[in-house]
């Protein structure tokens, strides 16, 4: 059984916020649940699906299924770190499908900014019963940036990719942000801002790495005959896929992500391919992961990420491939950490002509999102999606 | 830029399962659980081999001969160290620090040998340094 068909995007919804000091955790995971299904004319008791992931408060469903009033038949909580809601839009149309519901909401949101976390600087241990992989791990300092750095210290050796070429990554990126208004950083960047930012961990300089922002966003996915009611562009669902890629068992290789395969299936299930693609929404925590999902989804050949992304690629209105255009993780929003969710925000809004004009692509009928989580280095959750606007 | 001020190691979690792995690195020993049916070496190291699912496992000793796969150097800490991967010589590659060594001069490739360095009340820490 293929998901192709069985499910669309109706509701979505990004808070505005970057630093809620003002607003819980739970809090914020019901406004966007509430802006989502506002978008999509729905109310919070059509719900009967509801999805989140390990930024949720307590004990995920149980805890946010009562905060928000809701009365559900199917729940799943399923956490590869910031990949989850990608997975989750690719789950909730299985569910749909099979007939386990028909309003899947799924909502993300976190105050990491609020709380003062050094996100991607200090190696930080789970607690509780240890990992397996954390005795071996955790005391040599692995933090989120020196263990993406290392994929791209490999990267270049192996395919001589340049500090120039990933900085034209947070270039792209800042062309788009300029245009929204909510983005944390507005400005336009060059490629000597970007190499000339001070060195966080070899190779990555601090304007290689995302944003940390608080905030959120919600997805709300519905059955087919539920999307033929509603007042709203239809966002049809045509391929999903899941892989997690991890050290298989010491046989590391840093160069490729589990896109390799997650973007295979997912192009073969939509029946659709790369050069297809009108718009990508591509996880972006770090310049670098651009680069390798990019090749590893099938943009471009293996090592030839750094000629793709140069010289402004993937700028709308100027580049090939326009990516993120909200400004991604790396200049607008990259929520509690998790940039998945954000990433099927701008897909959609791209297939429903609500980009900003200044950065719509033109008869934008089909787009990827694609999502990374945990570490790269390490061990990953991929995730993508392929959306057709119908 | 060479490596002047000690890091402070936290001392790693044990278990029955991989108690063996640092009661050698107490003594200076590299251990690698290697499996007797499939015949491939793995890491970090399981009761049960990750490529054949046997539970006949056991512990050899590394030659502590390796290459660096690829390596980062924490510039943003307290004390800046470098992380790396090193392909071990017999064939796994291991989360771990190059250390005691002139960090802008590392490279991919490089070989490098065993060393331990104390940890916080806990085992030391296999870690390996320019050959």
């Amino acid at each position: 059984m293929s998901i192709k068909g069985k499910a669309y995007i109706a509701g979505i919804y990004e808070h505005p916020t970057r630093l809620a000091k003002d607003l819980s955790l739970a809090q914020i995971h019901a406004e966007v649940a509430k802006g989502a299904l506002e978008d999509a004319g729905l109310t919070k008791d059509d719900v009967d699906g509801y999805f989140c992931a390990g930024d949720a408060p307590g004990l995920g469903p149980m805890s946010m299924v009562e905060y928000m009033g809701l009365k559900v038949r199917h729940v799943d909580s399923t956490d590869t770190g910031g990949s989850s809601y990608v997975l989750h839009v690719g789950h909730a149309a299985e569910a749909i499908a099979a007939g386990k519901c028909k309003v899947a909401l799924i909502t993300l949101a976190g105050r990491p900014r609020a709380e003062g976390m050094a996100t991607g600087t200090v190696p930080r241990s789970r607690g509780g019963t240890p990992t397996p992989d954390e005795p071996f791990e955790f005391p040599y300092g692995p933090t989120v940036v020196n263990m993406y750095a290392m994929c791209a210290m490999r990267h270049m050796y192996e395919f001589g990719t340049t500090s120039e070429q990933l900085a034209w990554i947070k270039v792209a990126a800042s062309h788009h942000a300029q245009y929204n208004p909510h983005a944390l950083l507005k400005d336009v960047v060059t490629v000597e801002d970007v190499v000339n930012s001070p060195m966080i961990s070899d190779p990555l300089h601090r304007l290689d790495c995302c944003v940390i922002t608080d905030g959120g966003g919600a997805i709300v996915v519905v059955a087919p005959e539920i999307a033929a009611k509603l007042k709203r562009p239809k966002i049809k669902l045509l391929g999903a896929s899941e892989f997690i890629k991890t050290q298989m068992g010491g046989k590391v290789d840093l160069t490729y992500s589990g896109a390799r395969f997650t973007g295979a299936a997912a192009f073969a299930e939509a029946g659709v391919k790369p050069s297809d693609i009108k718009y990508a929404s591509i996880y972006d925590s770090f310049t670098i992961t651009v680069l390798m999902q990019l090749e590893d989804l099938g943009f471009c050949e293996k090592g030839k990420g750094g000629a793709f992304v140069a010289d402004g690629n993937l700028i709308s209105g100027t580049g090939k491939l326009p990516f993120n255009t909200d400004g991604g993780g790396l200049c607008s929003n990259h929520p509690a950490n998790r940039g998945g969710l954000t990433k099927v925000l701008e897909a959609v809004r791209q297939l429903r002509g609500e980009a900003h004009p200044k950065v719509q692509v033109k008869n934008c009928d089909l787009a990827i999102a694609h999502g990374t989580g945990g570490s790269l280095g390490l061990r990953h959750g991929s995730a993508t999606v392929i959306l057709e606007r119908e | 830029m060479a490596e002047t001020k000690e890091r402070k190691l936290p001392a790693p979690a044990t278990s029955p399962e991989t108690q063996a792995y640092w009661d050698a690195a107490a003594k200076g020993k590299l251990l690698v659980k290697k499996c007797t049916s499939c015949g491939q070496a793995h890491h970090y190291p399981r009761a049960l081999c990750p490529f054949c699912f046997s539970d006949k496992t056991e512990w050899v000793e590394s030659s502590g001969k390796g290459t660096i796969y690829s390596f980062s150097v924490m510039r943003r800490a307290p004390v800046p160290y470098a992380m790396a991967y090193v392909t071990l010589a017999e064939g796994p590659r291991m989360v771990t620090n190059i250390v005691d060594c002139d960090f802008d001069k590392l490279k991919c490739e490089q070989p490098v040998k065993l060393v331990f360095k104390p940890t916080d009340g806990g085992p030391p820490l296999p870690m390996f340094t320019p050959a």
